[in-house]
């Protein structure tokens, strides 16, 4: 009879037993305040829809500490996502092939950021611009 | 062990399925240099200390993908990692996670196994050739579209570095679908169609979640998450496209 | 353990999770100080940028509206892809119950941006 018998290693809170993971549910946990965000956006959207006085108070509602707090965390947040949203995408997307040469992971990296600080300040700008 | 001899110690984690119920862990003390491998302190636990540990191992360089171990937790092969690193702390030796342990040191890659049958891990000829129509050719640009994806040594560390293949062992899972890849992406291949079927599967790309530390412990620089998520973009394109597609890719 | 070859329906998910992940990198920093930070407390901006008017008039322009909508509706389905997939990382099984409350909330969320696109007029 077959001695056998296979030991399977519970997978309970694996993503405390390395760095890499723990950053890696932190990366992911910013999707909490991506949502949070949305759902204040589509909150103060309602309001708008409901007419000035709705939208007024909406927009009172933000200068709250609770509310300027959050955003401080959302900004925080959101800045990491876009850091390892654009660390891990030489990963996740096929080879740029330039002049015979794949494009080194920096480059991809540092040119995503890149176009992140670009459409930061383009969005800056175009509000400026219609407001001002 | 000589007067003055240096040592270092080695938990190992131990599972004898005949005796235990559930894997344990061991210390050994082995004297030290400073040029021995994990790989050579644990055959010295097996030579001198404990003949009933069992671990895999071969060439001792680095190209057989036998020896993989967890060391202090991270996935290596233990013929190219070395106590120096860890001196004077204790090592700690684990069989690759995410595996069943078969025993000790050892896991059961059976489930790998078949992952790598289903994928068809051979040229599936474009068009029928006769010897004397000559060898294929490729183009360098041909080959450096796979040639990366064809260094793996199945050494399993992926696997062990694969969060969603633990959760999930039906996951075919980072070196099956780089392998995968590197078939498909080669110009002499025809079977692509074939085998989008296993990657556009429930147990397909999809399962991944972009974690990446597959490729960060590849010993052979292969970029498992790279092709997984490569087939990730051809999956979803595929998926919205095939209503379009004359022929349709998927069934 | 023979592979399953039953279709994934996961491109659906991905790819609004990628589109979302792409607009909240690049734009998503900026957008939280703008509307979280910069107006209530009157910084940088002109104090009079998210008024009414002015918020009105950009939610009645067409361009105006497929920016909202595209922020608040990929937002939630990037968001409703990685907290589904982190439950089943902690250990929620990635089941149906767990699809129709992730998914099914960014639908919902999507669906009431919409309705309230529509309803602040043109």
């Amino acid at each position: 009879m077959s001695k056998r018998r296979p030991y399977v290693r519970s997978m309970d809170g694996w993503w405390r037993r390395n760095p890499y993971f723990v950053e890696y549910m932190i990366h992911e946990g910013t999707a909490l305040f991506v949502a949070a965000y949305a759902g204040i956006l589509l909150a103060g959207l309602v309001r708008l829809a409901e007419g000035e006085a709705a939208w007024n108070a909406w927009l009172a509602a933000l200068k709250n500490p609770w509310y300027v707090g959050f955003h401080l965390f959302a900004l925080a947040a959101l800045a990491y996502h876009s850091f390892t949203w654009f660390k891990i995408m030489p990963r996740t997307m096929p080879p740029v092939i330039v002049e015979g040469q794949r494009l080194p992971a920096w480059v991809i990296t540092g040119g995503g950021l890149a176009a992140a600080v670009v459409a930061s300040l383009i969005l800056l700008g175009v509000v400026w611009g219609m407001v001002r | 062990m000589a007067e003055g001899q240096k040592t270092i110690e080695i938990e190992v984690l131990r599972y004898h399925p005949e005796n235990d119920t559930e894997p344990h862990a061991q210390v050994f003390e082995i004297p030290f240099t400073d040029d021995m491998s994990v790989l050579q302190g644990v055959q010295y636990i097996k030579d001198h200390l404990d003949g009933s540990l069992s671990f895999r191992w071969s060439c001792r360089m680095a190209i057989c993908g036998s020896c993989g171990m967890m060391i202090n937790g991270v996935p290596s092969l233990s013929c190219q990692t070395f106590l120096r690193d860890y001196y004077p702390a204790r090592v700690r030796v684990e069989a690759l996670a995410h595996f069943p342990i078969e025993r000790d040191l050892v896991v059961n890659m059976e489930g790998f196994i078949e992952k790598l049958e289903s994928i068809q891990p051979y040229i599936i000829p474009r068009e029928a050739r006769t010897l004397s129509e000559g060898e294929y050719l490729q183009t360098p640009e041909q080959l450096g579209a796979y040639e990366q994806f064809s260094s793996c040594i199945n050494c399993l560390l992926c696997y062990a570095a694969c969060p969603q293949f633990g959760l999930n062992s039906r996951f075919v899972g980072p070196a099956a679908l780089a392998l995968l890849h590197r078939y498909n992406a080669d110009s002499r291949d025809g079977g692509k169609a074939e085998r989008m079927e296993l990657v556009n599967s429930e147990d397909g790309v999809f399962n991944c979640t972009a974690v990446g530390y597959c490729s960060e412990v590849c010993p052979k620089h292969v970029d498992p998450a790279n092709a997984v998520n490569q087939n990730k973009t051809n999956s979803a394109i595929d998926y919205f496209l095939r209503f379009l597609a004359p022929k349709g890719g998927a069934r | 353990m023979k592979p399953t070859l039953k279709r994934s329906n996961a491109p659906i998910f991905w790819a609004l999770f990628g589109a979302g992940g792409m607009l909240s990198a690049l734009i998503g920093p900026m957008l939280v100080f703008i509307t979280g930070l910069a107006v209530p407390l009157g910084l940088l901006l002109p104090a009079d940028t998210m008024s009414y008017a002015h918020v009105l008039a950009f939610a009645r322009n067409w361009a105006g509206k497929a920016f909202i909508l595209a922020v608040i509706a990929l937002f939630l389905w990037h968001a409703a892809h990685r907290i589904f997939h982190s439950l089943h990382d902690v250990g929620v099984h990635a089941g149906t119950g767990a699809k129709l409350v992730c998914y099914g909330l960014a639908l919902v969320g999507t669906v009431i941006a919409a309705w309230a696109l529509l309803a602040v007029g043109f």
